[in-house]
């Protein structure tokens, strides 16, 4: 599997796991990175974004980035482009773009 | 057998209510089951216990037997011990929970009063409901006797329990034929029991609030090969702790138990291997013969899962032709489970024994001393033609 899909987490062997499949340390989801996940990205219109928190505020993955009360974008090493926050925005400024085509922009791949 | 073995009491008990006793005397935190014939009986009896207030359990009467397991399932992982039972089709629709159960390594505890599947409608007993779900991670236990029926649940606890272990167990008695049949059981003292089965002490619980941790996270392509893995550790160390459980078990009562039991196998040139009530009426044919100066022997499968490989390639070695017994229709593999699992094992010692497998009893029907003789005869057959075909043969069937 490659990087990409694997996330950073580094990957345990079998005989360091805890039983059940349990998760034992709260809050290590911040450990997963889910952003590889993503096949549509999220692009905000700064400049139009009334700054409502919506999308803040819906966002299952807590992937929206908030400064001083400003949205300032949205963090990708997270975010799964699942959406929502364009459905909610009242302002319709979030527009889901293909990564593909992200991609061929910004010459990621 | 220990010269202060202790004396129980004699009752004269259904292999339901043998099991019911049982779960009476363990007093578990929750049980959870539906009725289903011919389990019916261990659920009826043990609901009454727990109106009668002779048990302390939360007794929840679900809707199906997939809540049933489902509901045992949540209780384990809150840190009770809890037990359920059923049979047959209860068994299959069941079938989801049983590998999240042992997944989940929770030691829960069930009776699977064995019942054929339809169609044709039938409630009588094969063993296609355990044996169908022999890979799913369970121990499984068989009984021959309510007796064993008895002993067996009250290993189960300890057995399943065990830290090395902490999987699953079935306990297997035929159904109607121990379920619904009188035999005398010795039932140990209530308090023996109570210290035999000590107090469950989970790793983990749900209720232990002051150590969170997540239950039930998913597992894609990153984890999920990793956390399967444990599951073959803990089977693996299964037969030294059903055989240390069993040897504490008859330093306590007189009635030791093992992996595999053999009757006059030692010298004998020709045997045949069963599980369940049949082996009582192989025992009877081994004697009969055995008058006849014929060397017939038995070899009693007690657990399946972990299927005891060494003991049985042991204890069948050099005998000049074996007849595995088994009362499943499964279809389309070469023979049935069991046969398969002493073929493997056979194989990858470089035992070359000439096997045959029959099935028989299905949906019930009688499988008498006579019919199993018939089976001997047909292995000396073999020893003296040495002519196996056919491999897959069909015992009490008008095969017309």
């Amino acid at each position: 599997m490659s990087d990409r899909l694997r996330g950073k987490m580094p990957e345990k062997g079998w005989k360091e796991l805890p039983i059940r499949g349990l998760i034992i340390e709260p809050g290590n989801s911040v450990n997963y990175e889910t952003g590889s996940w993503r096949a549509l990205r999220p692009i905000i219109n700064l400049e139009k974004c009334p700054h409502c928190m919506f999308c803040w505020l819906f966002c299952p993955d807590g992937s929206i980035i908030v400064k001083n009360s400003q949205v300032t974008g949205v963090d990708l090493r997270y975010c799964k482009g699942c959406g929502i926050c364009a459905v909610e925005c009242p302002r319709q400024v979030i527009t889901m773009v293909e990564e593909a085509e992200v991609a061929k922009e910004t010459n990621v791949w | 057998m220990s010269g202060n073995r202790l004396k129980g009491e004699l009752k004269a008990l259904e292999g339901d209510n043998a099991v019911a006793e049982a779960m009476r005397q363990i007093n578990p935190d929750v049980v959870a089951a539906y009725p289903i014939t011919p389990q019916t009986e261990i659920v009826m009896t043990f609901s009454e216990f727990v109106a009668n207030g002779l048990v302390d359990t939360e007794f929840l009467a679900v809707e199906s037997e997939h809540a049933a397991l489902s509901a045992c399932i949540g209780a384990a992982l809150a840190g009770a011990r809890a037990l359920t039972a059923t049979c047959g089709p209860g068994l299959a629709l069941m079938w989801e929970m049983l590998w999240i159960a042992s997944s989940w390594r929770l030691p829960i505890i069930m009776n699977v009063v064995n019942r054929a599947f339809s169609s044709p409608l039938n409630i009588l007993c094969s063993h296609d409901d355990a044996m169908g779900s022999r890979d799913a991670g369970w121990i499984q236990l068989y009984a021959e006797s309510q007796q064993e029926a008895y002993d067996n649940t009250l290993q189960a606890v300890r057995i399943a329990e065990h830290p090395d272990i902490l999987l699953p167990v079935m306990c297997c008695l035929d159904g109607f034929v121990l379920g619904h049949t009188l035999e005398p059981v010795e039932v140990l003292p209530d308090e023996v029991v109570k210290e035999w089965a000590g107090t469950y002490n989970p790793c983990y619980s749900l209720l232990d609030i002051d150590h969170p941790v997540t239950y039930g996270a998913a597992d894609f392509t990153d984890y999920y090969f990793e956390h399967k893995r444990p599951q073959w550790e803990a089977m693996e160390r299964a037969p030294k702790v059903i055989l240390d459980i069993g040897e504490e078990f008859g330093k306590v009562t007189g009635r030791y138990y093992h992996l595999v039991d053999s009757y006059r196998l030692d010298d004998a040139d020709v045997a045949v291997v069963v599980l369940g009530a049949t082996s009582g009426a192989v025992r009877v044919a081994v004697d009969r013969l055995r008058k006849n100066g014929i060397k017939a022997g038995m070899l009693k499968l007690r657990c399946f899962r972990p299927f005891p490989a060494q003991q049985v390639v042991q204890a069948l070695q050099g005998k000049k032709a074996v007849a595995i017994l088994e009362r499943v229709a499964f279809f389309g593999a070469e023979a049935s489970p069991v046969f398969l699992e002493v073929a493997t094992a056979f194989y990858l010692r470089g035992v070359s024994t000439k096997l045959i497998n029959y099935t028989y009893g299905l949906g019930g029907r009688d499988t008498v001393p006579g019919q199993i003789c018939g089976v001997f005869q047909d292995l000396i057959d073999i020893t003296q033609t040495g002519k196996t075909e056919p491999i897959f043969r069909y015992l009490g069937l008008r095969d017309f």
